[in-house]
């Protein structure tokens, strides 16, 4: 039995989405052309998983078996149409660049992964804990990609576009184009997740070696 | 028609729902390992993504718009495709049971897919009529099914490579499909 910490701790290297669960890839491609949408869908992500965690755990006992994936399927849709409406309404510009993929929570498999391994397993305390933990493993993995793909491709961080937060790090003079556009277009975001997913395992290959010498 | 024509290569080449738009990538890597697999899984989707397009459209246009339920869309949507999807598999059980043998366990896949709730929310947010909804649906799916068919057939040239360690599977799958998604990019230069 793992201590409450770890069941945190977990999501955030161990299991860290996507790379060592290689799921939820299409908003990890899709909104990572910035740091805002990087950042900005993983909190997203964050809220519906650890609300549907709560609520599938608690009622972990009440729902038949037959038909639990649907009953979480509504659960989480619930969550997502909630979140919808409020980023509609608070932040408008974030809803608008995440656009469509903001309904597509409901089929992150993030989400329904998790709430069929663990939160209808375990208790409402530990299903919080690990929600919350692989929801900021997943915002993390999300932030950097965006921050890297977007520096890399334009120069720039965005934090928040709607409070003005740009950061310009590297400055261009006009009429001029960064050498690594192509980070920021659709191939970028494929070679970029590769490329980091590679530096993970290197880094996992070198500590199990050197654990075993 | 030119219209239509210009629909289907635009959502089959030129902004390919995998390699341009991002939905469906779990199946993408995750069925793509053997050519068999690919196919049957390309089949699934053409089948039920078209059918889903359709009647999701329907639902949005004649229950929850004249209802004002409209910010129901996401939930409304998901139920619709599970329901479809167990429905297909029904069907196919008792009428087509060769079909059914093909394509059976890629089926339950297919509700959590992104693809199939992506494109059923693109034909409502580009305000698409009937018949363009069926057109771009078919495309998209069809698109998919390209763009995974072709990848599974260089995923099984990697089977025979010998490739460091922490470069197999998931990784240099990712590194190819960048690299194909540069390929389709070329098409971009076709819509001017």
């Amino acid at each position: 039995m793992k201590t409450l910490t770890q069941e945190f701790t977990k999501g955030l290297w161990e299991q860290i989405p996507p790379f060592r669960l290689v799921l939820g890839l299409c908003p990890t491609l899709a909104v990572t052309k910035s740091l805002e949408g990087g950042w900005g869908m993983g909190l997203a992500t964050t809220f519906v998983l650890v609300c549907s965690n709560i609520f599938i755990s608690a009622l972990r006992n009440v729902i038949p078996p037959k038909v639990r994936i649907a009953t979480f399927i509504v659960i989480i849709a619930t969550f997502v149409v909630i979140t919808e409406l409020v980023m509609k309404a608070y932040t408008p510009m974030l809803s608008e660049t995440l656009g469509v993929f903001i309904p597509l929570i409901v089929v992150n498999c993030i989400i329904l992964g998790r709430a069929e391994a663990f939160a209808s397993k375990n208790g409402v305390g530990r299903s919080l804990l690990d929600g919350l933990g692989i929801g900021l493993g997943f915002t993390l993995a999300l932030a950097v990609l965006g921050a890297l793909r977007e520096l890399l491709g334009t120069g720039k961080l965005t934090m928040f576009a709607q409070a003005n937060l740009d950061l310009t790090i590297i400055p261009l003079g006009e009429g001029r184009e960064f050498l690594f556009k192509f980070m920021v277009d659709p191939p970028g975001a494929f070679v970029c997740l590769g490329a980091m997913l590679l530096l993970m395992n290197l880094i996992s290959e070198r500590s199990a070696r050197s654990k075993a010498a | 028609m030119t219209e239509y024509l210009l629909l289907v290569v635009y959502a089959v080449l030129v902004n390919n729902i995998l390699l341009a738009q991002f939905l469906g990538n779990c199946p993408f890597l995750g069925t793509s390992q053997k050519m068999s697999t690919a196919t049957g899984m390309a089949m699934a989707v053409i089948f039920v993504l078209t059918f889903a397009g359709v009647i999701t459209w329907a639902v949005q246009w004649y229950v929850l718009v004249p209802l004002e339920l409209e910010y129901l869309q996401t939930i409304a949507f998901i139920l619709v495709i599970a329901a479809l999807v167990q429905l297909v598999e029904i069907v196919l059980q008792k009428t087509a049971p060769a079909l059914y043998s093909a394509l059976g366990i890629f089926l339950p896949l297919i509700t959590t897919n992104c693809a199939v709730l992506g494109v059923a929310i693109i034909n409502i947010k580009e305000d698409y009529d009937f018949a363009n909804t069926v057109v771009f649906s078919f495309a998209s799916a069809v698109g998919f099914g390209l763009a995974l068919v072709l990848f599974a057939g260089l995923r099984e040239r990697f089977a025979l490579s010998r490739m460091p360690k922490a470069l197999q599977g998931t990784v240099s799958g990712l590194i190819t499909a960048g690299l194909m998604a540069l390929a389709f990019q070329g098409f971009m230069k076709l819509g001017g």
